[in-house]
């Protein structure tokens, strides 16, 4: 699914990015290696040949949520965080290695499940445009597409009374 | 030969790099930072599969689980910043208020 | 057949109405309990006649099944054989006598009621014992005697020598009754015989004894045991030694109850059951040895109590300790019908002098013999019944007293040389000591400073027929009358007869000489055996000795176990379970952070033990 070189280098940038948010000291630094993972994120999908999931990743997300998140950090104003709790806490050393035992299940899970393969025969690889991917959306999964638009609404009205100082 | 594996042990690595983001961080908005990479790396998956599958139904779902994700950023920053204001702490051991 | 549960239930139904609905009204309620003994006593003699014109059964039994499950069969029922028609006749006929005595004793007390309630709960009781047909039922009755008893010497309650010998009374029988229960429950769980079950029934028992014995199942230690353990609830409701010290102090009770209970019926509930039990003790021959030599210790040493008291009732007290351990000693030598005879005559007697004794305390206001004195005119008819029931008591011919103390006394001649001797010195005492009261408080001149005149007509009028029961309960046949059911016939022994009478006599003159006439150096004797009397007048100081005991041995073993009930079953156990509840739970609290990240953790970590535990 994809050349290989392509893929991990992709994959390389996605990680790294990844590591950086969860390790980066300043939030700003945090938010800015997510953007970093979320063009590498776009690349892999473009690579499965999802181009429209791969726009819109770049628009949305990287586009406009990761813009909140900065707008927010540079309004919190807030100081540069210690890494990972330097001065100690058993949480950190706990979910570190809790988080490994948990990587090292799930990739045995993933190697067992691959090992048994769906029944079903896949199919030919059907191109992910925006014509297919729209047709699909207005059609079959209308229903789902308005209650989203009905949850982005709830989520606007929300976040305007939240952030009233008064109502 | 790049595998349907390979794309989910990606996956795989992606979300528990999440997920100790999430237990580990002590600011509340680097909580939810990391909890955008969770959303992630459940994308990346749903996308691989919908690949290997030669359905659409999987990038569909990763269109529906951004919109969510939208819509909970948006609401999630919204409480925290009103926590910030109220409480005026950002540390997520500070905020113990289901203690017992 | 139905009368005999009307003897049983009459006098309860008086105490249960008296109780619940004539508080208020004194003659009401005298006249429910009168009405309701009168009832039993004619029950009692229709019942008499009615055996007496059978040819052949004279045993009849009627049971109600009172529990019936597999492996545990309990009956409440009613034996009618001479032997409970005789008590049942004692019972109602003496209690009926007192009853209408007590109506002038107790005339302006104002728990009068309360007192007539309590008498007929005794008498139900009472008569519940006697009319029993299994150990069970006799076991109830006789707790719920041990009760009434409590009640009464209790009476005055405000009075706390009244209220600590009422005690005394129940708790000294608690510790008899534990030893019977034990014994009742030792047979109960030896009484199966060829998978028929167990039973507590008389009569069942009486023919499964043997054969149990016979089969080597019952072994005569094992009775010897039984009989021993049934034997001391004996000791404790018939004060024997060493349980006889709940009886003088019971006389803080008012006179009738101290007539009924303390001298005619209940304290005779003992050798009733003696009499009734019989068969296992015929087995174990130490036993009834044991219970001879108990018997004929008692009667010595309450005489020899008797003969420095100055309390008119604890002489008369003393005078039923000793002639109960002469009923006991009878029964210790096999004899029944004897020891039953003598309870009879001695129901007559004693009942007459307690009765007169009252009258005299009622004249008085004192129970001090030595302010009493000279009342041949002054209270004619308690004079002379009084003479009559100290004559007869000291067992002089013809009265009843003399053939019922000869039946016993011939018995022992005849098997223990020793025991003869015994009881006929102590007969020699009781004369003595009768004679001194009777000297002290009857003759001579009045100590009272105040005029004495005779009791009232509902006091003196029930002494007459218990005179003349006291005068021809000799010639009715009563011993012919029990022994048609069991029994040892003894053919009259002018030995054994003439030295008892010889010793009565000359105790009462004795006595006489001494007490009445001035004679004799009184005070040099006394004096001479300062050291005996001082023995005597302390009772032999088994009440300290008690005392003692009960303050060292039995009270530290008490403050023992309230420390091990203290520390180790509540505060080990039971606080103990409580505090670790709640150490666990405050340790277990410590997951409650209130982190939310720590909260993610966990459910990480249990993610990962979900994934490894289904995809191994």
């Amino acid at each position: 699914m994809g050349h290989p070189i392509l893929f991990y280098g992709l994959a390389a940038l996605l990680i790294a990015g990844a590591l950086g948010v969860i390790l980066a000291r300043h939030p700003v630094y945090a938010v800015l290696n997510l953007v970093a993972t979320l063009f590498a994120l776009s690349g892999l999908f473009a690579l499965l040949g999802a181009i429209f999931v791969a726009v819109i990743q770049v628009l949305v997300y990287a586009g406009a949520i990761l813009v909140l998140f900065l707008f927010v950090v540079m309004l919190l104003d807030m100081a540069p965080e210690d890494l990972l709790r330097l001065r100690g806490g058993t949480l950190k050393w706990a979910g570190t290695l809790v988080g490994l035992v948990f990587l090292w299940q799930l990739t045995r899970a993933v190697r067992v499940f691959v090992l048994s393969p769906p029944t079903a025969p896949p199919g030919p690889p059907v191109a992910g445009t925006t014509a297919a991917v729209g047709r699909l959306l207005f059609t079959t999964y209308a229903l789902p597409f308005e209650v989203a638009s009905g949850l982005l609404l709830v989520g606007i009205i929300g976040a305007v009374v939240l952030a009233k100082k008064k109502l | 030969m790049i595998t349907l594996t390979h794309y989910l042990l990606l996956s795989g690595i992606l979300f528990t790099i999440g997920l100790v983001g999430v237990i580990t961080r002590r600011n509340v908005i680097m909580i939810l930072l990391s909890l955008e990479i969770l959303l992630n790396s459940a994308n990346l998956a749903f996308v691989a599969f919908s690949r290997a599958l030669g359905n659409l139904t999987g990038q569909l779902m990763v269109f529906f689980v951004m919109i969510v994700a939208a819509a909970e950023v948006t609401v999630g920053l919204a409480i925290a910043v009103v926590l910030v204001r109220q409480a005026g702490k950002t540390n997520a051991d500070e905020l113990r208020g289901l203690k017992w | 057949m139905v009368i005999a549960w009307v003897i049983l239930f009459a006098p309860a139904a008086a105490a249960l109405t008296i109780a619940l609905l004539t508080r208020r009204s004194k003659p009401l309620s005298a006249g429910l309990g009168i009405g309701a003994l009168g009832v039993g006593f004619l029950c009692a003699w229709k019942l008499l006649f009615f055996l007496l014109h059978r040819e052949t059964g004279w045993v009849l039994q009627r049971g109600v099944s009172w529990i019936d499950l597999p492996g545990l069969n309990l009956e409440f029922g009613i034996l009618l054989d001479p032997l409970s028609i005789l008590m049942s006749l004692v019972v109602t006929g003496v209690g009926l006598i007192i009853f209408i005595y007590s109506v002038g004793y107790m005339a302006e007390d104002p728990g009068f009621t309360r007192y007539f309630c309590f008498l007929c709960l005794f008498a139900s009781s009472m008569l519940g014992i006697v009319l029993a047909n299994n150990f069970v039922t006799l076991f109830i009755f006789w707790e719920l005697v041990g009760a009434s008893s409590y009640l009464l010497i209790g009476y005055w309650y405000e009075d706390p020598k009244a209220a600590e010998a009422g005690k005394k009374a129940f708790l000294v029988n608690r510790i008899a009754d534990f030893g019977f229960l034990l014994g009742i429950l030792m047979l109960w769980s030896l009484s199966d015989l060829g998978g028929e079950g167990r039973t507590l029934n008389f009569l069942e028992l009486a023919k499964r004894v043997p054969l149990l014995s016979a089969q080597g199942v019952v072994t005569p230690q094992l009775l010897g045991l039984i009989g021993g353990l049934l034997f001391c609830g004996v000791v404790g409701k018939s004060a024997q030694f060493p349980l006889h010290v709940w009886l003088p102090d019971a006389m803080e009770g008012p006179t009738p109850v101290s007539a009924l209970i303390h001298a005619a019926t209940m304290v005779a509930a003992g050798v009733y059951l003696l009499a009734r039990v019989f068969f296992l003790f015929s087995a174990a021959p130490q036993l009834l040895q044991a219970v001879a030599v108990i018997g004929g210790f008692t009667a010595c040493f309450a005489a020899s109590l008797a003969l420095v008291e100055n309390d008119i009732k604890r002489v008369l007290a003393y005078s039923t300790l000793s002639q109960l351990g002469y009923m006991v000693m009878a029964l210790g030598l096999g004899g029944i019908a004897a020891g039953m005879y003598h309870l009879t005559t001695h129901a007559f007697f004693k009942a007459l002098l307690f009765l007169g004794a009252g009258c005299a305390i009622h004249a008085h206001h004192t129970n001090d013999i030595w302010q009493m004195g000279g009342l041949r005119r002054s209270m004619p008819v308690t004079f002379w019944t009084f003479l009559i029931a100290t004559l007869a008591l000291c067992g002089i011919w013809p009265l009843a007293g003399f053939f019922s103390k000869d039946e016993i006394l011939t018995l022992a001649f005849t098997q223990n040389r020793l025991l003869w001797m015994v009881g006929t010195v102590t007969a020699g005492m009781t004369a003595f000591y009768m004679g001194r009261v009777f000297s002290v408080a009857f003759l001579g001149r009045s100590r009272f400073p105040h005029h004495v005149h005779e009791a009232p007509a509902f006091m003196t009028f029930p002494l007459i027929p218990l005179a003349l029961l006291c005068a021809i309960a000799g010639f009715i046949g009563i011993p012919e009358f029990l022994r048609h059911q069991r029994g040892v016939h003894l053919e009259f022994n002018p030995t054994v007869a003439l030295t008892s009478s010889l010793f009565a006599i000359g105790g009462l003159g004795l006595a006489l000489s001494v007490y009445a006439l001035g004679l004799g150096p009184a005070k040099s004797f006394s004096s001479a055996f300062g050291w005996l009397k001082v023995l005597l007048i302390r009772k032999f100081f088994v009440d300290e000795i008690y005392a003692w005991i009960n303050r060292n041995v039995q009270q530290r073993i008490a403050i023992l176990l309230s420390l091990f009930e203290r520390y180790v079953i509540i505060g080990l156990l039971i606080n103990g379970i409580a505090k670790v509840t709640g150490l666990t739970g405050s340790l277990l609290r410590r997951a409650q952070t209130g982190k939310v990240q720590g909260y993610a953790l966990t459910f990480l970590l249990g993610l990962a033990i979900l994934i490894y535990a289904s995809w191994r």
